[in-house]
């Protein structure tokens, strides 16, 4: 399930249409920062992020050439009239900033959503990936 | 007047003072253990009809998911699998065999367990969960007999 919401464009733009879509309210630009793994190998970075309640229309990832975030907004439906007595999640919004370094090919991300788990591949260039010199016999 | 440069271990300092808050604001403690930060976290509200109850359980198949209901105590339990784990990176990522390295691990993982007592007029029988996008949301309907009503003169 790949995401068709990577988008390369610049975030403030988007930054600022959701600042508008949720005004009014004091929190409005209050998000929560959602629990991340990131793990490297030899080809790539993989990370995984703790969306709850995401969907693929709520989610979206701006990548630029070194910065990567996370926007999100959780699309949970709650019933009419309902007094919330207890609240560990106050917030439906999600947003993370991470820095890339140069050696990440930004163009080839690959994103998956699954039971509210974003799993976001970031390949290493081929020029930065490990490789054998081969020694030429004179 | 400075008696002493560590009159007491400044970090149980810090310790006691993080307790006595976490206690001062909690307003549900509970017998049963830690109210807040456990995996998943809950929202619990109610309507008139109906105690309404969010798990924030993202990464967890809903098959694997246990909830139970005995005497009025509602026990949500399961596993998250460890995405951080050395194990089964490499090949899944097709890194043939090469070491990965974890870099940020802040994800819950391993068997989670949290309980929360219904209210008496919680009705057993009328339980009612659903798994979309890694939120649990169980539905409690209230007893019919507690529900407010008019009644008849005779």
């Amino acid at each position: 399930m790949n995401d068709s919401n990577i988008s390369t464009a610049s975030p403030s733009g988007v930054a600022r249409s959701a600042g508008a879509k949720a005004q009014g309210s004091r929190y409005s630009d209050e998000a929560l920062t959602p629990p991340v793994d990131v793990i490297e190998d030899a080809n790539g970075i993989t990370l995984y992020a703790d969306l709850p309640g995401v969907t693929r229309d709520t989610l979206h990832l701006h990548v630029t050439a070194d910065e990567l975030t996370i926007e999100a907004t959780s699309s949970l439906k709650v019933p009419q009239g309902l007094q919330s007595s207890h609240t560990e999640v106050g917030l439906g919004r999600f947003h993370r900033l991470f820095t890339l370094s140069k050696e990440l090919d930004t163009a080839k991300v690959t994103a998956e959503l699954a039971h509210g788990v974003l799993r976001l591949r970031i390949p290493k260039a081929e020029h930065a990936q490990p490789r054998r010199i081969d020694i030429k016999v004179a | 007047m400075v008696r002493s440069l560590f009159p007491r271990d400044m970090f149980a300092e810090l310790d006691r003072l993080q307790r006595d808050m976490q206690q001062a604001f909690d307003l549900s403690p509970t017998i049963r253990g830690v109210g807040r930060h456990g995996f998943p976290a809950l929202n619990v509200g109610g309507t008139p009809q109906t105690v309404e109850i969010f798990a924030f359980a993202p990464g967890v198949d809903p098959a694997s998911i246990q909830v139970d209901l005995d005497r009025g105590l509602l026990t949500i339990a399961g596993e998250r699998a460890d995405t951080a784990g050395v194990s089964e990176k490499p090949a899944a990522s097709g890194a043939a065999g090469s070491a990965s390295t974890v870099h940020i691990n802040e994800r819950f993982s391993g068997k989670f367990r949290r309980a929360i007592t219904l209210p008496d007029d919680a009705d057993p029988d009328a339980v009612e969960a659903r798994c979309s996008d890694g939120v649990l949301h169980i539905t409690v309907q209230r007893r019919a007999s507690t529900q407010p009503r008019r009644i008849q003169i005779q």
